[in-house]
């Protein structure tokens, strides 16, 4: 067939080419976020930089490293994965087995989905006048607390999305066997869900490993690395923040490799969710 | 006949030996209950905290919110705590331009790229994009700021702004008056980037609702592609687009600490998208160290961050409920 060129084609064309040209604007974003922050921050990045605490002096320029940040992210984050997963778990298996399409589900979906909208400078100014109330001190248990609470919503949505899935056909053989309900989210839902709840984990830390907005209220920020929930501590997040806003050209190159640690640990979580939800995807009945 | 019976009781005697805890229908019942009460308690829980969450900020606000008007704090334009003046408007303004800028710039490449993805994209382009998304949006705020203090300061400082200064200076909005970079609309190109990832994925989803029969009626009767989607796809998920814009646009009026660190922090009302300002986040994450120490400065940051809640809580809700309506047409 001949090829005309009428209004209507040039549009059809127009509009695609101009469809493509987004795409490869945003993905263009990516390689160069990736790019800036990984040509600038590489060179500055020594074995000392990940394997020691600030020394003296380190915020004018002398030695030392960012393992009192590192160590501590990755506290904040487990903490608070660990907290947000004791509460989301129960609130995704209530929400498939027993609440599925009814109003209260819809109100409880409702308010997650706000949830999740919260900024984090929200939780942590709530996450700060919660220590008020209870007179605690910037800490780590503070810290892990609200990383909880923010990371709470991202976790329930995640396995929702993942149960959501789920063929319905599974849940009612087992409740025509004589399932109770519990029964069927203990043994049939849960273990259809585990690689929903992996990458629902690994999604939740690394969310929690970039947040600086909340542990700023909530976490304070030391040079060494805590050795209670008590005591307050660094985060990967802030020591970029804090390192970029000296004046000093030495410190701000370390705020850069700071960046690219971060950057590692969160591409590192990307990649392996997609990886470890793809192997164990293969063993859900679809 | 009499062996066979025996035979029979013997086993079901093993079988409840063998499985002592076998419990009875009563006892799972029962569990199934309590269980069930346990779960509705932790089910509360996401209510609960959304409301300790606005009564906890109301409470630490509610002192400078009586000692002076609105109309003092929400128009006033003169922010000095250790004078006692309190004024939001050249934040609340910064945080609105900031907004504004980054969901103008992020909406039209989201839309064509979440149209591309519904309906033009090959399967395996799909499975491309949607690793690619999601990286995108796993990148913490901190990185992305300091992608835009590294990349887009400069571009905006060093391009853009002489660029706007030599062609564009008579259009309002557009005047170059602090030419380094550090302005409304590096904030707006980094927030851009970072609402796109979710703008995108919940606006495909919106698309993905609408039935197929739809499409290839509107492509039997002669129309192009773009034809089915302008006539026929965006009309009918039209108040899924919106909600998903006003989504997009919730995230970016809280995004703090990417902001912060490209938009100068200068506590005015902005005339121009190459001003500096002060968003509401960058307020009160920068000052959080001294609030202690200045009489009703504490309760200033509090009301702040109300402000900030209150607002996101209408843009959420109102999208969350027309986002629930529109999704729930979906064919799984």
């Amino acid at each position: 067939m001949k090829r005309r060129w009428t209004r209507r084609r040039i549009t059809e064309d127009l509009m695609k080419a101009w469809m493509l040209s987004s795409f490869v604007i945003v993905a263009g974003c990516l390689g160069l976020i990736l790019w800036t922050v990984v040509s600038r921050g590489l060179p500055a990045l020594t074995w000392e930089m990940v394997s020691q605490t600030p020394k003296g002096g380190f915020y004018m320029g002398k030695e030392g490293g960012v393992l009192n940040a590192i160590i501590g992210s990755l506290y904040l984050a487990s903490g608070g994965t660990f907290l947000a997963l004791l509460i989301s778990l129960p609130i995704a298996l209530y929400l498939k087995t027993y609440l599925g399409k009814s109003n209260w589900g819809h109100y409880v979906r409702l308010s997650l989905d706000v949830l999740w909208g919260i900024p984090s400078i929200v939780y942590g100014a709530f996450g700060f006048i919660l220590m008020l109330a209870l007179g605690l001190r910037a800490s780590l248990l503070a810290g892990i607390v609200v990383l909880g609470l923010i990371e709470l919503p991202i976790m329930v949505r995640a396995m929702d999305e993942v149960i959501r899935r789920m063929p319905a056909d599974l849940e009612h053989a087992a409740l025509a066997l004589g399932s109770t309900r519990l029964e069927v989210a203990l043994n049939v839902v849960s273990r259809q869900m585990l690689p929903g709840i992996i990458t629902a984990v690994l999604l939740a830390f690394g969310r929690g490993i970039g947040d600086a907005a909340s542990v700023l209220f909530t976490a304070g920020y030391t040079d060494r690395i805590p050795t209670s929930l008590m005591q307050p501590t660094a985060s990967l997040p802030l020591a970029v923040f804090f390192q970029l806003s000296t004046p000093y050209p030495a410190v701000q190159q370390r705020g850069y490799a700071s960046a690219v640690i971060l950057t590692i640990i969160v591409l590192l979580i990307s990649l392996g969710s997609r990886w470890i939800s793809a192997r164990l995807n293969k063993y859900t009945i679809k | 006949m009499t062996d066979q019976n025996k035979t029979y009781t013997t086993q079901t005697n093993t079988q409840t030996e063998g499985r002592s805890s076998r419990p009875s229908s009563a006892a799972r019942n029962w569990r199934d209950r309590s269980a069930q009460k346990t779960f509705l308690v932790i089910t509360v829980f996401p209510l609960l905290l959304i409301s300790a969450i606005t009564i906890g900020l109301l409470w630490r606000s509610w002192p400078i919110l009586t000692q002076y008007s609105l109309q003092e704090l929400f128009l006033g334009s003169v922010w000095k705590p250790d004078e006692g003046l309190f004024g939001f408007l050249p934040f609340i303004m910064g945080t609105f331009w900031v907004t504004v800028v980054g969901v103008v710039l992020a909406v039209p490449p989201c839309l064509l790229i979440a149209l591309y993805l519904s309906e033009y994209a090959h399967r395996l382009t799909r499975s491309i994009a949607k690793p690619l998304l999601d990286l995108l949006a796993a990148i913490p705020p901190v990185v992305y700021g300091v992608w835009g203090l590294l990349a887009i300061v400069p571009f905006v400082g060093k391009v853009v702004a002489p660029f706007s200064k030599q062609w564009l200076y008579s259009i309002p909005f557009l005047a170059v008056n602090q030419p380094t970079g550090f302005s409304i609309l590096s904030a707006g190109i980094v927030l851009a980037v970072m609402i796109a990832p979710l703008v995108i994925s919940v606006v495909y989803e919106v698309f993905t609702t609408v039935p197929n029969d739809l499409r290839h009626a509107s492509l039997a009767i002669g129309a192009t592609q773009w034809e089915t989607i302008r006539y026929v796809v965006i009309p009918r998920v039209m108040p899924g687009i919106v909600a998903a814009v006003v989504l997009g646009a919730s995230r970016a009026v809280g995004e703090t600490i990417a902001v912060l660190m490209v938009v100068g922090n200068v506590s005015q009302v902005p005339g121009s998208i190459f001003d500096t300002a002060y968003p509401l986040p960058a307020l009160i994450a920068n000052n959080y160290g001294d609030m202690m120490s200045i009489p009703l400065y504490d309760s200033a940051l509090m009301c702040a961050a109300l402000v900030l809640l209150v607002v996101i809580l209408i843009f959420n809700i109102l999208s969350t409920v027309v986002l629930q309506r529109v999704l729930e047409r979906r064919q799984v």
